[in-house]
């Protein structure tokens, strides 16, 4: 098998085991992404010279046993929403374009200390606003699987870079959806973590309540590996959950006997494609036969969800882009030469329509006369859906649903529309307003309460002992 | 609601976005119907449920007020589009 299709263990203990070198696999992967990246555009930057220069670094870890993790030596790349010191961070917007930030966020600090390699930044909807990558300001990444297709979003370079082999493993952001769906789009894994597990500091806001980092990795051994470098309390964001990382990996040899597996009746839809939803059924039969128990649970408040969000999303996303107002970094418009004239110009030639039309509806939502009949309101519908969660995993300890309810749609197919691309994240928003964790496996996603990672990674786990899908490569 | 093209243009004052006309037909149609959609939260009875703003019981984060080294002014000048004598230049804005 090729280095470049191996999973981040395997990598790893062949590095261990001194039969191949970090240079070298981190030289498989710059050669795969100079092969392939052309047809994918998976990434917005590649840096080729810092990943070797890394991969040096780390084969002196692993020859002196100095510091050694399983990320050591390990060529990843990160979704270009995460500030990395001296590389250009775009977030997919002309209004970043030039940015090249002072400082590291914690996340890419994390990596880079694990001894992990990092190959680039990745292509995504512009300021994580999408739901096919078809948002960057830049150009389209293509689904590796089928090129004519969406590799979903907004973390669409991450994942198509996965698919395609252009990396070990990634780091995108899922603020309604944003890891999940494009995992399911291009058939990796894709994990968000529970709210504030995983620190915020210098990841580029969207919607903060909601803003949360994760891994995408071909299995879930890696996601647990990916997690356990990632997770943690971080001084420089408040919101940070301060709780022990455990060792995520420990949980996976549980199995699922006896686990008791909610299945949400407002899941299985109306519309909801027949094959997906036949292969969610297949999915949730594999559970069965590991030895979960299904058990029917009720999600009422599912179908508010949609709403729910992008009034509650915009509102913060309306709130965080006013920072860009060409006076400190980024794109500067001055015809006019006045203050205020300078601000509009930048924001509107900075912006695309995507983020200028859920910055006006955050806006509009925000503003006097509107503010309970939307953005409080939402708030309290908020409420209810973490309830409804709340009150499920009282009789279940995880929730198993499809993770779209369509595969990858074609390129264009729902870019004039708004609305219906905003319903393509119906199943994974509900777990963003409610902060809990959940990852999406080929075929399907798996919900856990909060800070309960384990026993989500665990059934993940223990679905994909029983199926080949994650062993799949597309013919690129 | 239903939202006019003067809502439009107020909200784009404040959000400062200098919107051409087209762009402004466009979201006022574009935002009519999302708002349309999301007007189905009304179908919910919301009195005294209270609002949810981050899921995370979140206590007042306290740190030692420490000194500690922060970014140098030239680098945290370095993407300025302009800067004049270490400080970010804007355009004048007093008469």
């Amino acid at each position: 098998m090729e280095l470049t299709s191996l999973t981040i263990h395997e990598l790893s203990e062949r590095l261990s085991r001194k039969e191949v070198s970090a240079v070298e696999v981190t030289k498989a992967f710059l050669g795969r992404i100079g092969e392939v990246d052309g047809k994918t555009r998976a990434y917005i930057t590649v840096t080729a010279e810092a990943a070797l220069e890394a991969a040096e670094r780390a084969d002196g870890m692993l020859a002196r046993k100095d510091d050694v993790t399983p990320m050591t030596g390990i060529p990843v790349s990160v979704k270009d929403i995460f500030c990395t010191r001296g590389i250009r961070t775009t977030c997919a917007s002309k209004i970043l374009g030039n940015f090249i930030p002072p400082y590291d966020s914690t996340v890419v600090k994390k990596l880079k200390g694990s001894g992990a390699v990092l190959l680039g930044k990745t292509n995504m909807d512009e300021f994580a606003m999408g739901s096919s990558t078809e948002n960057s300001a830049f150009f389209k990444t293509l689904n590796p699987w089928a090129p004519d297709r969406v590799p979903g979003g907004s973390s669409g370079g991450s994942a198509a870079a996965m698919a395609a082999s252009e990396c070990a493993a990634s780091v995108g952001t899922d603020t309604g959806g944003s890891i999940r769906q494009p995992a399911a789009c291009c058939g990796v894994v894709g994990l968000k973590p529970t709210y504030g597990r995983v620190s915020r500091f210098g990841m580029v806001a969207f919607a903060s309540s909601l803003d949360q980092a994760g891994p995408f990795t071909r299995d879930v051994t890696d996601a647990a590996i990916m997690l356990k470098v990632m997770a943690g309390h971080d001084p420089l964001d408040s919101t940070s959950v301060n709780m022990e990382v455990p060792d995520y990996r420990s949980f996976l040899a549980a199995g699922c006997k006896g686990l008791k597996v909610g299945i949400p009746k407002e899941y299985f839809i109306e519309g909801m494609d027949p094959d997906v939803e036949k292969a969610v059924r297949d999915a949730l039969d594999v559970l069965k036969g590991a030895g979960a128990e299904l058990v029917p649970v009720s999600l009422p408040h599912t179908e508010y969800a949609v709403a729910v969000y992008y009034l509650v999303a915009t509102a913060e996303a309306s709130s965080n882009l006013a920072r860009y107002d060409g006076v400190k970094y980024g794109l500067r418009v001055n015809e006019a030469g006045n203050l205020l004239d300078m601000y509009k110009k930048t924001r509107d030639s900075g912006f695309g329509g995507e983020v200028k039309r859920r910055i006006m509806l955050g806006t509009y939502s925000l503003s006097a006369g509107y503010y309970e009949a939307y953005y409080k309101k939402a708030s309290q519908v908020r409420t209810l859906v973490r309830d409804d969660f709340s009150a499920a995993f009282k009789t279940c300890d995880v929730i198993a649903t499809p993770t779209a309810p369509t595969a990858a749609f074609r390129l264009g197919e729902k870019i004039e529309d708004p609305l219906t691309m905003y319903l393509s994240d119906i199943f994974t928003i509900s777990c963003n307003l409610a902060g809990i964790p959940g990852i999406s496996v080929p075929c399907g996603l798996i919900l856990g309460w909060k800070v309960d990672e384990g026993t989500v990674l665990r059934t993940a786990y223990a679905y994909e002992q029983a199926t080949e899908w994650h062993k799949r490569r597309p013919a690129i | 609601m239903s939202i006019t093209k003067q809502d439009v243009l107020h909200v784009a004052e404040l959000a400062r976005l200098a919107l051409s006309e087209e762009e402004m037909e466009l979201y006022t149609r574009q935002l009519q119907r999302i708002l349309n959609y999301v007007e189905k939260l009304s179908e919910l009875d919301t009195r005294g449920v209270v609002p949810t703003t981050y899921t995370v019981p979140l206590a007042h984060a306290m740190r030692e007020d420490v000194t500690a080294p922060s970014i140098p002014q030239e680098e945290a000048l370095q993407n300025a589009p302009e800067k004049d004598r270490g400080c970010f230049k804007v355009p004048q804005v007093i008469e």
